[in-house]
């Protein structure tokens, strides 16, 4: 049974998951020597599916139907389910993002398939599928078996590498009509863009957050200037957030949100059980702190001590000199 | 709701690839704690609804994170057990609870099913729209406030990664909340006594009408093989310096030479 990565594409972007599921299908498609599929749903879906095709897939679906422009939880998994049947298609991959995680979960059901969510690892074993997932926030590595015909995977960001474009290479592209007489109780009614000049935490590459540390709202300033200097997403413990000196959706942590960059810098955070459960799996971690013996100083790949009101200005500047930022 | 370890710092046996669950506390899942908070606040909004707590677990220590939620407020609590639920994945639980919801929904109609975004334990957040497509209602996630809501339908704010979508969705309807939602209350000595005297139902996968068959298929659909601690972290470097300024010009020194900027 052939393999499908989905291409979910909101505001009418691709988003660079679709990227990252192409490797990781690309390889299973690869031992299995089964054809690598990818759907791409919404109005712009054949604007992409040439992308899709240099990037990997061997067969591109395009559900090119602007009932699919906004995410629809029924819909797009009523849709895809019947993609699955039509095509045999036997393992989808999905983004591990809001859309996805509910899409994958709906999936499985209309499937009667096998769900991992969040996986960081995934390979063939025999004529079923073995992977590997985080659990206790990242406390626990959990390998499992599926015994399903059918498995739906979500992948969790930035653990495969985007897939490389390849000029030219071809494939073939599939226009899939909707049917229908598929319904929908789920209404859209608009959408709210949040920061929008901001980098989201989820997909960002390099990541800054400040502690309870930095002492006041007034020093966490400090923080977003060097962000921007490195061209990284603004994080937050949990402390800040409850002080009110950064929004919710900045929170790294157990109740805030899990990232996984090639960079973290943690900046006057003690390193709570709590906050590590949404880093730890962090690239190269920084930590700079007064306290050298805290938890965040310990674990990190490399720990500066000092006062941070004092060095980050300092550390801004230094990476806009050599940026020929200033 | 689900009654989860206290801790996410869980103990690993590295020999037998299993957790030592041994000795450990257990609470509400505390994504679930938004949940059951939620659905108060509705019954406040709402007069003449009810709130109902419903786990599943192995056996009836399960029944603690009910009560928990009746002291809290909710009218009534609900256990789904059995021996093979020990471990039951997502899939499995979410194919148990539906019917459960099935048999609430047949004796009194059911207008919504709370959840929380994901457990502290399995971190999956794939019970609440699963156990919405078993039942083939709609299902939603990640809602950090519930606006107009009547008994046909609810408008909801869906808190996605570049910012939030409104939906009205038809009810009977599942929602997983998120943390934003509210701030969950404490219970009272009322509700503390309540929770003491109430009587919970339990339910087996019998009671519940499940085909063995199908139920077997659905905890085996995945299953898992070990656990294991994540691989340690390579022993990290300090950067000294006689100046903060010294300190800032290694630091980035050390970012360059690594290619991380």
């Amino acid at each position: 049974m052939a393999i499908l990565t989905v291409a979910l594409t909101p505001r009418g972007k691709m988003i660079p998951a679709a990227y990252e599921l192409l490797t990781a299908g690309r390889a299973l498609a690869d031992s299995r020597k089964e054809p690598l599929c990818a759907a791409v749903l919404g109005s712009k879906a054949p604007e992409f599916a040439k992308n899709l095709l240099e990037r990997g897939a061997d067969k591109v679906f395009t559900l090119s139907d602007p009932r699919l422009d906004n995410f629809n939880d029924e819909l797009h998994a009523k849709t895809l389910a019947a993609l699955a049947r039509k095509e045999g298609l036997g393992q989808i991959l999905l983004p591990a993002t809001v859309a996805g995680r509910s899409l994958a979960a709906r999936l499985s059901v209309l499937l009667k398939a096998g769900l991992a969510s969040e996986v960081c690892e995934v390979r063939q074993n025999g004529t079923g599928l073995k992977a590997k997932r985080y659990q206790y926030s990242g406390n626990v590595v959990s390998e499992l078996e599926f015994k399903s015909q059918t498995q739906v995977l979500t992948v969790q960001a930035m653990v495969f590498p985007p897939a490389e474009k390849q000029a030219g290479r071809a494939g073939e592209i599939v226009p899939v009509a909707l049917d229908a007489s598929v319904e929908s109780r789920i209404e859209f009614l608009s959408y709210q863009p949040e920061e929008s000049s901001e980098i989201d935490l989820a997909n960002a590459e390099r990541v800054v957050s400040g502690g309870r540390g930095l002492g006041s709202a007034e020093a966490f300033k400090a923080i977003r200037e060097l962000a921007q200097a490195l061209g990284a997403a603004v994080g937050a413990s949990r402390a800040v957030v409850d002080s009110g000196w950064i929004a919710y959706r900045h929170q790294v942590g157990l109740t805030g949100r899990t990232v996984r960059p090639k960079l973290y810098l943690a900046c006057g955070i003690s390193g709570q059980i709590q906050h590590l459960a949404g880093m730890s799996s962090s690239g190269t971690i920084i930590a700079l702190n007064t306290d050298p013996d805290c938890p965040m100083m310990q674990m990190a790949s490399i720990s500066v001590q000092g006062d941070l009101n004092e060095l980050l200005p300092l550390i801004t500047a230094e990476i806009k000199r050599r940026r020929g930022q200033s | 709701m689900k009654n989860t370890p206290a801790t996410v710092n869980m103990p690993v046996d590295s020999a037998t690839g299993k957790l030592k669950t041994a000795g450990l506390s257990y609470a509400m899942n505390p994504f679930d704690e938004y949940a059951v908070e939620e659905a108060l606040r509705l019954k406040e909004r709402l007069p003449g609804s009810t709130a109902t707590a419903l786990t599943l677990g192995p056996d009836s220590s399960c029944e603690a994170v009910l009560r928990e939620a009746i002291s809290r407020g909710c009218d009534a609590g609900v256990l789904v057990t059995g021996p093979e639920f020990a471990d039951a994945n997502p899939y499995a639980t979410s194919f148990a609870l539906a019917a459960a919801v099935r048999k609430l929904h047949a004796e009194k109609p059911v207008h919504l099913l709370l959840f929380g975004k994901n457990t502290n334990d399995g971190n999956s957040g794939a019970v609440g729209p699963e156990t919405a497509a078993w039942l083939d209602w709609p299902g939603l996630t990640s809602i950090k406030k519930i606006d107009a809501i009547d008994e046909k339908s609810a408008t909801v704010w869906r808190t996605v990664e570049d910012g939030v979508e409104v939906l009205k969705v038809a009810l009977p309807a599942a929602l997983s909340t998120v943390k934003e939602i509210n701030e969950p209350r404490l219970a009272s000595l009322k509700g503390k006594m309540a929770a003491k005297k109430a009587a919970i139902p339990k339910w087996s996968s019998a009671d519940l009408g499940l085909n063995p068959r199908e139920l077997q298929a659905a905890l085996s659909s995945t299953t898992v093989l070990r656990y294991s601690p994540p691989p340690p972290r390579p022993g990290g470097i300090r950067v000294e310096g006689a100046t903060a300024a010294e300190k800032a010009k290694k630091l980035v020194d050390i970012l360059v030479e690594r290619k991380l900027i």
